[in-house]
């Protein structure tokens, strides 16, 4: 664990030093180039989310699975949506193509991570569930943590 | 998500409540809870239970996405094997389109999250039907038995395997008096988002936590509700004022094999 930690930060020190994707062709061609997601900006910084996402998404499984805490900043499941990568086809790709956002790093720093032997690797294709459409529901608190959660970043 | 949407259906069709009383009541129970000196939110978290889960309707949140399951809730199933029809399988086939799970031709390791018995009594050959999934036992020998603790009892009494700890060892479907587990044999790919499932684990009804957490009724409540007779009815069976609780105080229920003391939480009437 402790190795990967440190290929990890070598690997985010690398990517850092990289101007964003409109980087002239020729800027150390060999580092990974995650596509970008959906929107303006992740859920955290970059550099921040680079190093920490696997904490992250660790702390969340558990408040789901045990105490049906879903709130969307840090679950898989946003991650997937926002960050899927479309094929030729047009469809998202699964973990099966070595262009999958989670693999463009993954496989640069050799560190297999096993979420997508049970979780889904790529968006519902047309997000069904039976009948009805999912009703997004409101949540007056989320906004509230979002925010209690970035200022403990800044820290 | 009131009673006149089409969702209501499943008031017309339980028959055992005209929606323009029932909603009178749940307002009035609202109000006496607001005067009793209970909290806003318990008001709010009452009423949404009351009105909404009682009709079997789209229940609107009682609990935010951020807050903690509670033991002051615990989910339950009424099903009135009277109204399972001897053929139907919608609540089978709504269970496969929502969780993702499917035959594949082998029946002997498919995976079977929910399942039609024809039970029959061969002295006088009556015969009837209900479905059977796991019945979210309060005492489930299938957590007793784990040896990782990946078999776990929500606070609110749903049952489900923590698949991140689970090591396949299949313990607890030795232990389940219900038949209710499967093991999945084989590497899966393009599982529903919302339903985890892979090789090595193993898996039961969920009672579609996903959308239980979402304020929504289990997947085959719905289909029964909306295109079968209607024959089950979910709730929260620790609410005297729910229409589960109700029923279940009311009615003459049976839960299966009641005498191995598992006490589950799917009751079962007419059989
Ligand atoms: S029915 Fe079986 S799987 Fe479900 S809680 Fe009871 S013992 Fe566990
Ligand atoms: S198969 Fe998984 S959930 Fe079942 S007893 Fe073994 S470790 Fe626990």
């Amino acid at each position: 664990m402790r190795s990967v930690a440190t290929l990890t930060t070598l690997l985010t020190a690398a990517i850092l030093v990289l101007p964003s994707a409109t980087a002239p062709a020729g800027d150390a061609p060999w580092l990974p180039k995650p596509a970008r997601g959906q929107g303006e900006k992740c859920v955290a910084d970059t550099d921040w989310m680079r190093r920490n996402h696997m904490t992250m998404l660790m702390h969340q499984r558990d408040d789901t699975v045990y105490d049906g805490i879903r709130t969307k900043r840090f679950s898989l499941k946003g991650c997937i949506e926002c960050h899927a990568v479309k094929a030729a086809d047009g469809k998202p790709v699964t973990v099966a193509s070595p262009t999958h956002f989670c693999r463009t790093c993954h496989d640069y720093a050799a560190v297999r991570v096993d979420c997508f032997e049970c979780h889904a690797s790529r968006p519902e294709a047309t997000a069904t569930t039976t009948g009805k459409a999912t009703p997004v529901r409101p949540s007056t608190t989320d906004a509230a943590v979002l925010a209690q959660y970035l200022r403990s970043l800044e820290r | 998500m009131s009673c006149g949407s089409k969702s209501g259906a499943s008031c017309g069709s339980g028959g055992a409540c005209g929606c323009a009383t029932g909603r009178g009541d749940v307002i009035d129970d609202a109000r006496r809870a607001f005067l009793r000196g209970a909290t806003a939110t318990a008001v709010t978290t009452l009423a949404a239970g009351v009105t909404l889960y009682s009709f079997g309707a789209e229940p609107a949140a009682a609990r935010g996405p951020d807050e903690k399951v509670t033991s002051k809730v615990r989910w339950g199933l009424l099903i009135d094997a009277s109204k399972c029809g001897d053929g139907c399988s919608a609540c089978v086939t709504a269970c496969q389109t929502e969780n993702g799970w499917r035959d594949t031709g082998h029946p002997e390791t498919d995976a079977q999250w929910i399942r039609k018995l024809t039970v029959n009594n061969p002295k006088n050959g009556a015969t009837f039907s209900l479905p059977m999934m796991c019945q979210h036992c309060a005492d489930p020998p299938c957590v007793d038995v784990c040896p990782t603790g990946a078999s776990f009892k929500r606070a609110d009494g749903i049952v489900l395997v923590d698949k991140h700890t689970c090591i396949g060892c299949r313990y607890c479907m030795m232990a389940c008096p219900y038949k209710a587990r499967s093991f999945i044999h084989e590497p899966l790919e393009d599982q529903k988002p919302h339903a985890p499932r892979g090789k090595g684990t193993v898996e039961s009804c969920t009672m579609c936590v996903h959308r239980v957490d979402e304020g929504r009724i289990p997947a085959c409540v719905e289909a029964c509700n909306d295109t079968a007779g209607g024959a089950m009815l979910f709730g929260d069976l620790n609410d005297p004022l729910s229409e589960i609780a109700k029923r279940v105080a009311a009615f003459r229920t049976t839960r299966i094999r009641a005498d191995l003391g598992c006490n589950p939480g799917v009751y079962y009437r007419n059989i």
